[in-house]
């Protein structure tokens, strides 16, 4: 490269390397106009000038991967929307409730089964006597439980197994797909017949019999000093996340196995290979960051199979345990009295089906925008 | 492709075993039992109870005593269904999951196939977004949702049908709707994204230009080959949804197999969940060579190895 001191040295030299050029070859030469040979003269074998070069220089900054696929989902308005109806919702869900008047096990006297935004006798003496009441935006349940700070704890509850049981399901997922992927041959077909065989068997037994294993491990660790935090969240959501961990990680671990299968071929795999990286590393380093794009997109459609699976088992009441609502346990325990308060179950299953459907259409944008070979 | 077969069965025999014996001491691992539940029930008869189903013995011991039992087809007596065996309430009771479920199949792809074909067909027109709303719908609902809300407007608030048992074809609607709902959604989201994969290919354009006729085209050429995933899809599906829905089973007061199964699996019913467990599994397993022949047959060009 030329600095610019030297602006004149590369004049000089320039000129120097013209005249050797002349002086070599016969410039006058004559052309066969129907010669094919490239027309070159010898100034195009000088070195670039200055102006030259500002040509070669790249305006733009290079696109990354990430800001290519966020370009391309920002771009996509219902992937956006649903975005913004996810935020929300935990907003409602996270936020909301700390500044609540109404804690969602307290029973408030005299308040039971009131209709949306109804007052308790009590509390209608009250408002007459000049104080302020809240309202039960969503009335309340047959136990006088406000049910607004209800759903949203219930949603909280989904959205929490939702995003935790995904993250487990993706580190066991990712990596026993890898592996089994990785190593192939007798390490490959053992692997995938352990996921066969875990395919296989009745979930709902699995996680029948495994939230009955854990009850009393688990209770005993809570008393363990540093595991009291299991008491506050609740053996039975601590269960199934174990649960969760154990089972759908399956459907993760076919998903990795069939792309690192692929790329494993990759010359660049070969390459790290020549060079003495390890295998964890060549997994770790090359071969999963190469398939973050389905990873992506995986995940975030398991975050709504998760959320659809707690709620199913909260239905049939193998879910967390009472008091702590589920959206799934509300929407059973209002099946009762479905003739009298429709309400207290089209709330929860309205909110359910809002939450997985925003999630759906989030994973299907994330999946345009990060992994376009899959698109359609 | 008779030697595939062979190795396939004895690969599944294999995994039946495994699924058997992992259900086997899973189950006897957990605490609780068959006879704990019962009200005031003394300790003599309660050993006396064990002592008769052979409880009593070490968990070794009863395991080899199932298998070999289960070997020659006798799965036992209910433990809970005192005097009934377990196949006679498998026979009993799969035949009304088997009905429900088989009529909700069918549907989904009568349904599914069409719909998903004509939405790829007629991309980006308005038939396309109604379709592709509706899919996206329906698989964020979940099925006791469908239940809950038909059985409210339909059941409840109109009157129309019944919303319990299963006397009559009436009966069988609001079941099979929420059953074949999700199954209906994703057919169709399947069958759309392959239809439009196949359409892009080149031999459809070669079909083209040789002037073969439109529907000759569609029929032969691209939902034959459109159709795989779906094939795939369906083979477990089936066998998951003709064993029994636990919640439609549920709300709707279906006496089916999914029912009696988690009434087995909280009432330790040991030897009715090892039945039910290996009955599921087989049938799973026997739906996912099915659908490998199928494979063989839609499509010649794979190779089975």
């Amino acid at each position: 490269m030329i600095s610019q001191e030297c602006g004149n040295c590369a004049a000089v030299e320039q000129s120097v390397i013209l005249a050797d050029i002349k002086e070599r070859y016969d410039t006058t030469m004559k052309e066969n106009p129907l010669s094919f040979q490239l027309k070159l003269r010898p100034e195009d074998f000088l070195p670039a000038s200055e102006e030259e070069k500002q040509s070669q220089v790249i305006m733009r900054e290079s696109v990354s991967f990430w800001k290519d696929g966020m370009r391309r989902l920002r771009r996509n308005k219902v992937a956006m929307v649903s975005l913004v109806v996810i935020v929300l919702v935990m907003i409602f869900s996270f936020i909301v409730p700390m500044f609540y008047p109404y804690s969602y096990k307290d029973q408030i006297k005299g308040a039971n089964s009131l209709a949306p935004m109804e007052y308790s006798a009590e509390e209608q003496a009250r408002i007459d006597a000049g104080e302020k009441v809240f309202p039960h935006v969503f009335g309340t349940d047959k136990m006088g439980r406000d049910y607004a700070i209800r759903v949203m704890m219930g949603s909280r509850i989904s959205l929490l197994v939702g995003l935790v049981a995904t993250g487990i399901i993706l580190i066991i997922g990712s990596a026993y797909g890898s592996i089994a992927a990785f190593f192939g041959g007798w390490v490959d077909l053992v692997m995938m017949r352990i996921v066969d065989i875990i395919y296989t068997i009745p979930d709902i037994l699995l996680i029948v019999l495994l939230s009955f294993a854990l009850k009393d491990p688990l209770g005993r660790l809570a008393t363990v000093p540093g595991f009291h935090w299991l008491n506050t969240v609740g053996e039975n959501l601590v269960s199934i996340f174990v649960v969760f961990a154990l089972l759908y990680w399956v459907g993760m671990a076919r998903m990795v196995r069939s792309q690192v299968l692929m790329l494993k071929e990759s010359e660049y795999v070969t390459a790290a290979r020549a060079l003495g990286v390890g295998n964890g590393r060549i997994i770790r380093k090359h071969l999963l960051t190469n398939c973050i794009g389905t990873l992506i997109v995986t995940t975030t459609l398991q975050i709504p199979s998760s959320i659809f699976t707690e709620s199913f088992l909260s239905f049939l009441g193998m879910g967390v345990a009472v008091p702590l609502p589920s959206l799934g346990s509300l929407a059973s325990d209002a099946l009762n009295g479905i003739n009298t308060y429709p309400y207290l179950l089209f709330i929860p299953a309205v909110l359910i089906s809002l939450i997985i459907l925003s999630f759906n259409l989030l994973g299907d944008g994330l999946r345009d925008a990060f992994d376009p070979k899959l698109k359609n | 492709m008779f030697k595939y077969i062979v190795k396939r069965i004895l690969l599944a025999v294999v995994t039946i075993w495994a699924v058997a014996t992992l259900t086997f001491f899973l189950m006897n691992l957990v605490p609780g039992g068959p006879f704990l539940s019962e009200k005031a029930i003394s300790p003599q008869a309660q050993a006396a109870l064990e002592a008769k189903y052979g409880l009593d013995k070490p968990m070794s011991q009863r395991y080899v005593n199932y298998m070999m039992g289960a070997l020659h087809g006798d799965f036992g007596d209910s433990l809970k269904q005192r005097g009934r065996t377990v196949m006679s309430i498998i026979s009993m009771k799969f035949p009304v999951s088997a009905r429900v479920g088989g009529i909700s199949v069918l549907v989904a792809l009568i349904l599914g196939i069409p719909l998903g074909s004509i939405a790829a067909l007629k991309r980006g027109k308005p038939a396309d977004s109604i379709i592709s709303v509706i899919a996206t719908c329906g698989i964020a609902v979940p099925s006791f949702v469908i239940c809950t809300v038909l059985m409210y407007f339909v059941g409840v608030k109109l009157g129309l049908l019944p919303t319990m048992g299963l006397e009559s074809a009436k009966h069988y609607v609001m079941p099979v709707i929420a059953l074949s709902f999700y199954p209906t959604a994703y057919i169709m989201r399947l069958m759309r994204s392959s239809m439009l994969d196949v359409l892009g290919q080149d031999y459809m354009r070669t079909a083209r230009a040789k002037g073969l006729a439109g529907g000759k085209i569609l029929f032969k050429h691209a939902l034959r080959n459109a159709i795989l995933p779906v094939v795939t899809y369906v083979g477990p599906m089936l066998a998951y949804t003709i064993t029994g829905s636990f919640v439609v089973e549920k709300i709707f007061v279906i006496p089916g197999l999914g029912g009696e199964f988690i009434k087995a699996i909280n009432g330790r019913d040991y030897t009715l969940i090892m039945g039910t467990t290996i009955f599921l599994a087989t049938l799973v397993i026997v739906m996912n060579v099915v659908v490998d022949i199928v494979y063989k047959l839609v499509d010649p060009r794979i190779k089975l190895k």
